[in-house]
């Protein structure tokens, strides 16, 4: 692949959700040297923080704590204060669900400033338009008729609860959307969430007894390349897949992947320019499903021809015994050329590459298991 | 209405700006929750479900008896004691 251009230096600041609170990671012009502030939150559950990069300085976070229930904090300054939401997100009084936690945050479309949208466990879809001071249910989705369906019961979920996740605003149209399901799939919207339908072909569902089933899928995460909006990946539980639109049948390129390491994974990444390079982290998918790197020997893999071969990424990552994973929210890319590639483990480390992936540095060690790695 | 007499836990007194006992209104423990949430945005949510449900790992106590919902009627200086179960990890 051609040398990217260098680019000026422009700082990174890494947002790092964690099972016991906020922690941030400010790095200097070069990427080389960071400096872990924090915490925020100590001791609350924060599953996701993202900041708004259509004002640079809006941050939400949602959080909760073992026992108190759900809500929101907002920050806009950068992080330096927060005040929590007037109106977390919560099923209306006609629905018998309870929201456990909201599990993913989405800025909305670079047009409606101060809209965002929100994804929760159990799987729910809010709107705020108030930059995440109140919230109100997507019905189009959470009032569906055939959301039942959808999403299954309770033995459908993941171990820490079925999860409304990837929440992707295509960027040449505010209405149109896509949403992944932890268990159900994923979903198209082109009415701004009025109405919903699966788009899971070709999309393998081994632990259901159809071959190519509508929906009850589960994709881990899945992303839309903000250049080429017509191309979607996804880290699926059953494989790593692509789809260019209008089709709607999911390509399988997880079978280049090599059949010791296998195509399981939590995370997905896009380039920030190219839309053919990708990463994943790849786990061990098998038998009782460890969940860690697969033969403890843990690796990041990158296709930069869409998926149809993969390269190791591995130097400077344990040789052995790291028994550790990414979780889906937990890795990501900067914007910078080359892109500095990151991400959190379940054993408190974040990870980073100035070089895309060829060579990787432990950025910080010991903190909580990280849920979620965001860029600011 | 009804004065009575509320004990906060820990994990709630980022809300009552780490005051441990405060007063709140009601002729209900749900009027109670919600004059204190009228006093302390948010409080409510954090301890009470969407459809007016006590959280599972929230307890509510009424001059030291354990109530399971909202429902209990309060008389005047009553003490309601709001506890964090013992869970978590």
């Amino acid at each position: 692949m051609a040398q990217a251009a260098k680019m000026p230096a422009r700082r990174v600041s890494l947002l790092l959700a964690t099972r016991k609170g906020l922690w941030q990671l400010h790095g200097d012009a070069t990427r080389r040297s960071w400096r872990v502030a924090g915490p925020q939150f100590l001791g609350h559950i924060v599953h996701h923080c993202i900041a708004d990069p259509r004002d640079g300085k809006t941050m939400l976070a949602a959080a909760r704590t073992g026992h108190l229930g759900p809500t929101i904090f907002r920050s806009a300054d950068r992080g330096r204060s927060w005040h929590e939401a007037k109106q977390p997100p919560a099923f209306g009084e006609g629905s018998n669900r309870t929201v456990d936690h909201t599990f993913w945050l989405t800025p909305g479309h670079a047009s409606e400033p101060g809209v965002w949208y929100a994804g929760t466990s159990p799987q729910g879809l809010f709107r705020s338009e108030d930059g995440g001071a109140t919230w109100r249910g997507v019905a189009g989705f959470n009032e569906h008729p055939q959301r039942k369906a959808w999403c299954g019961g309770d033995q459908d979920g993941t171990p820490d609860g079925a999860k409304l996740h990837s929440i992707l605003i295509d960027p040449r149209d505010p209405k149109h959307m896509y949403i992944g399901m932890s268990s159900g799939g994923v979903f198209e919207s082109t009415d701004a969430g009025a109405d919903w339908r699966p788009l899971n072909h070709g999309v393998k569902a081994d632990f259901l007894p159809q071959p190519d089933p509508e929906y009850g899928h589960d994709p881990h995460c899945v992303r839309l390349h903000p250049l080429l909006p017509d191309r979607l990946y996804q880290q699926n539980h059953c494989g790593i897949y692509r789809l260019d639109r209008p089709a709607d049948r999911w390509e399988d390129i997880g079978v280049g992947m090599p059949k010791s390491v296998g195509p399981i994974g939590f995370p997905m990444v896009v380039h920030p320019r190219e839309p053919d390079t990708i990463w994943v982290f790849p786990m061990d998918g098998t038998s009782v499903w460890p969940r860690v790197s697969p033969g403890g020997k843990p690796a990041v893999y990158r296709s930069v021809n869409g998926g149809k071969t993969w390269q190791r990424q591995a130097t400077g990552l344990p040789k052995s015994q790291g028994w550790w994973t990414v979780k889906r929210q937990a890795m990501t890319a900067d914007a910078g050329a080359p892109a500095g590639i990151y991400f959190g483990t379940t054993s408190g480390a974040v990870w980073g590459s100035r070089d895309e992936g060829r060579t990787w540095k432990c950025l910080a060690a010991h903190l909580p298991e990280i849920y979620a790695v965001e860029t600011m | 209405m009804t004065p009575v007499r509320v004990l906060v836990p820990n994990p709630l007194r980022s809300y009552t700006r780490d005051v441990a006992t405060v007063s709140a209104e009601g002729g209900t423990l749900a009027d109670v929750v919600g004059d204190l949430d009228r006093r302390y945005p948010g409080i409510r949510f954090r301890i009470v479900d969407e459809h007016g449900r006590i959280r599972q790992h929230i307890k509510f106590f009424v001059n030291g008896l354990q109530v399971r919902d909202l429902s209990p009627r309060l008389d005047r200086d009553d003490e309601v004691m709001i506890v964090c179960a013992l869970s978590g990890g």
